[in-house]
């Protein structure tokens, strides 16, 4: 198994590197999805249930699901973590 | 009998037995030779019934060939090609060999014709898999080797009975349409649940997988749960149980990946979460819902596996894929990083990647059979997947933080690997027809509608978004150094100590009872540690360890006892 080297002094910058450009990733995340609900104004949705056709119902349902995974699951950590060796066979 | 007239996976399994005499480079070219034989035997294959051979009075058939048969096959040879090339670095010859073995049992299954020949390779791919998982070589892998194969072999065994059963209740072997009537169908359907992960029989999936080899774990990831839901989907097909057991399938398991810290017991969850995808598809049990969860055995096949690769390449050059000690990794690696948010984009079900045109066939199904809670749930968990495997997968191992570390890209014979899987991703996403073409019923099914893709596209885009948000204000919960409770708990932690006591007390009283056969009995026990623990390791870990033969044992007993 080949070990990994220490990070070189001399290693360029790369672009992600600069905290403006993390901004600037995050930020189009929101243009994207805005766009996506503009687009929503000139494409008929249409699917196999009702709520499918309410206006930006998946974006909507997305966020939110996402939101409550990860609260869900971070309560649900407090509950469940031990410690790596917990079982005594790593 | 002509060539065939043979399944195609005695090509795999009798083809291994070359592997250990072979060295080097003419090894390397034997490796990839032999799947390629396989693709060739595939292609000569027509449809009926072939390889019938006569046992003890019933006929069975070794060769079923039909269009559920023929997709399930084309898409085992592929990936065994695929894991054989990923594995070529390797240097002993056990794990190319077992992974052989074990893929060609996989497709032996897929093409039984009846419930015996089924039998016969359900038990060899968990005898062969295990061996991958041993090869992990530390003590933490061969203990969840021997719990894996304590549940394979269970699964085996229940399929066996079940299929006494129905031989006793039908007259009959042949494995078609088995459904729940008979405790017969309830054996065979536990057996298949078993290996298809169903909630609270899934932890061996968690458990094993992590702990094999980068290798082992590809070749693991396409072959076992994809069998079960080819079983399944023969057997038990509109079932309507299956539609709220998959559905459980694709929700439980993605609580545990966004706070699961190793990243390829991470994929572990998520593989447990598309498998729900495909068991409320043959839950529905109509033409759609079941070509999607043929199609969707296809496309998960080569995106987990590409999803598995990258996270073995890391693996394998940094020497962990725990997420709290990764990031940055796409300066190291580029090229494996790009593989894996191909990876990614498919498992997430983006237009242009080959979960889309897979995944959304299940939805829609729900969806005409007015399966609302049903289809609101497989809605959260396509979320859900995105959210755990589609960004943190990739986000934690090569972005984040930058953990430091730098290494070598991965090597060629992997790259080559994860390009043949992403491109089979990205064309199946692009140009789903050929799919289709393949599946059990005609398809009559347009993913690409414009209205289709802005529901796809803002239902992922929002999840990003909420990551993003979460991680920009720090509510995300970090990977932190740790393991998570689960259900395994009943059998590794309380549940085993139980068990200890109870084989303490059990044994107290029989030594008191029978005290001269009880020496005998312990010498005999260890007689076969000795000769059964590889190097004694065995012995070390007797009670888990012995379990698996003690379950044997029992097992016999128990046919012998039933047959006179």
């Amino acid at each position: 198994m080949s070990k990994s080297t220490g990070t070189s002094a001399a290693e360029p910058k790369r672009w992600l590197d600069r905290p403006e450009n993390v901004r600037k990733v995050y930020l189009s995340v929101w243009v994207v999805c805005a766009a996506l609900l503009v687009a929503e104004l000139f494409i008929d949705k249409h699917g196999e249930t009702e709520i499918e056709h309410w206006f930006g119902f998946h974006g909507f349902f997305g966020f939110v699901a996402c939101v409550f995974l990860v609260l869900a699951a971070k309560q649900l950590r407090r509950a469940l973590i031990r410690p790596e060796d917990y079982y005594g066979d790593r | 009998m002509a060539i065939a007239e043979l399944s195609p996976g005695l090509t795999l399994i009798v083809g291994s037995l070359l592997i250990p005499v072979l060295r080097g480079r003419l090894r390397s070219a034997y490796l990839l030779l032999l799947p390629l034989l396989g693709l060739v035997h595939l292609a000569t294959l027509t449809i009926g019934e072939f390889g019938v051979v006569e046992f003890i009075g019933y006929e069975l058939v070794t060769l079923r060939v039909d269009r559920w048969s023929m997709v399930f096959g084309w898409i085992f040879m592929i990936a065994t090609l695929v894991s054989a090339i990923y594995g070529l670095h390797v240097r002993g010859a056990l794990q190319p060999m077992a992974g052989f073995v074990y893929a060609g049992s996989a497709l032996g299954a897929v093409f039984a014709g009846d419930l015996m020949t089924l039998f016969f390779f359900w038990e060899l791919t968990a005898l062969s898999s295990v061996l991958l998982v041993w090869a992990g070589g530390t003590r933490s892998a061969y203990r969840a080797g021997m719990r894996y194969l304590i549940v394979q072999i269970a699964s085996g065994m229940l399929l066996f009975f079940g299929a006494l059963m129905q031989l006793n209740a039908t007259g009959s072997l042949d494995f078609d349409h088995i459904g729940l009537d008979g405790p017969g169908g309830w054996l065979i359907f536990t057996a298949f649940g078993i290996k298809c992960a169903f909630p609270f029989l899934h932890n061996w999936l968690q458990d094993s997988y992590p702990e094999a080899t980068e290798v082992g774990t590809v070749f693991l990831s396409a072959f076992t749960t994809k069998l079960a839901v080819y079983a399944l989907a023969r057997g038990f097909a509109g079932t309507e149980l299956l539609v709220p057991i998959g559905a459980a399938m694709t929700a439980f398991p993605i609580f545990y990946a966004v706070i699961e810290n190793d990243l390829r017991r991470v994929l572990a969850y998520s593989l447990n979460n598309q498998l729900g995808f495909m068991v409320v598809g043959i839950g529905i049990g109509t033409e759609l819902s079941l070509n999607g969860t043929a199609a969707h055995a296809f496309t998960h096949i080569l995106y987990k596996a590409l999803l598995f690769m990258s996270m073995g390449a890391v693996l394998l050059r940094v020497g962990t894929v725990k997420g709290s000690e990764l990031g940055g990794l796409y300066k190291s690696m580029p090229l494996t990083a790009a593989f894996c948010i191909v990876g990614a984009a498919s498992i997430s079900g983006f237009p242009l990647f080959s979960g889309f045109v897979s995944k959304s066939m299940i939805l829609s199904a729900a969806g005409i059979e007015s399966y609302l809670i049903t289809w609101t749930v497989l809605l959260f968990a396509s979320a859900g997947v995105f959210h755990h495997s589609g960004i943190k997968i990739p986000y934690f191992a090569f972005f984040a933080h930058d953990s430091g570390k730098r290494c070598a890209e991965a090597p060629l014979n992997m790259l080559i690997a994860m390009g043949i899987a992403a491109f089979l991703c990205i064309g199946i996403g692009v140009y789903p027809a050929p799919l289709y073409t393949l599946l059990p019923y005609p398809v009559d099914y347009a993913p690409y509608s414009p209205s289709h893709v802005l529901a796809q596209l803002q239902l992922l885009m929002f999840s990003a978004l909420a990551f993003s948000v979460l991680m920009w204000t720090r509510i995300y919960p970090p990977e932190l150094r740790s393991v998570n409770l689960d259900f395994d708990w009943v059998y590794r932690g309380p549940g085993k100590r139980l068990l200890s006591a109870l084989t303490r007390s059990v044994g107290d009283l029989r030594a008191h009872a029978e005290g001269s056969a009880r020496r005998g009995i312990e010498g005999m026990v260890a007689g076969l540690s000795r000769t059964h623990g590889p190097s004694g390791m065995l012995a070390r870990t007797w009670p888990t360890g012995s379990m698996v033969l003690w379950v044997a044992v029992l097992l016999g007993a128990y046919l012998l006892f039933y047959y006179f």
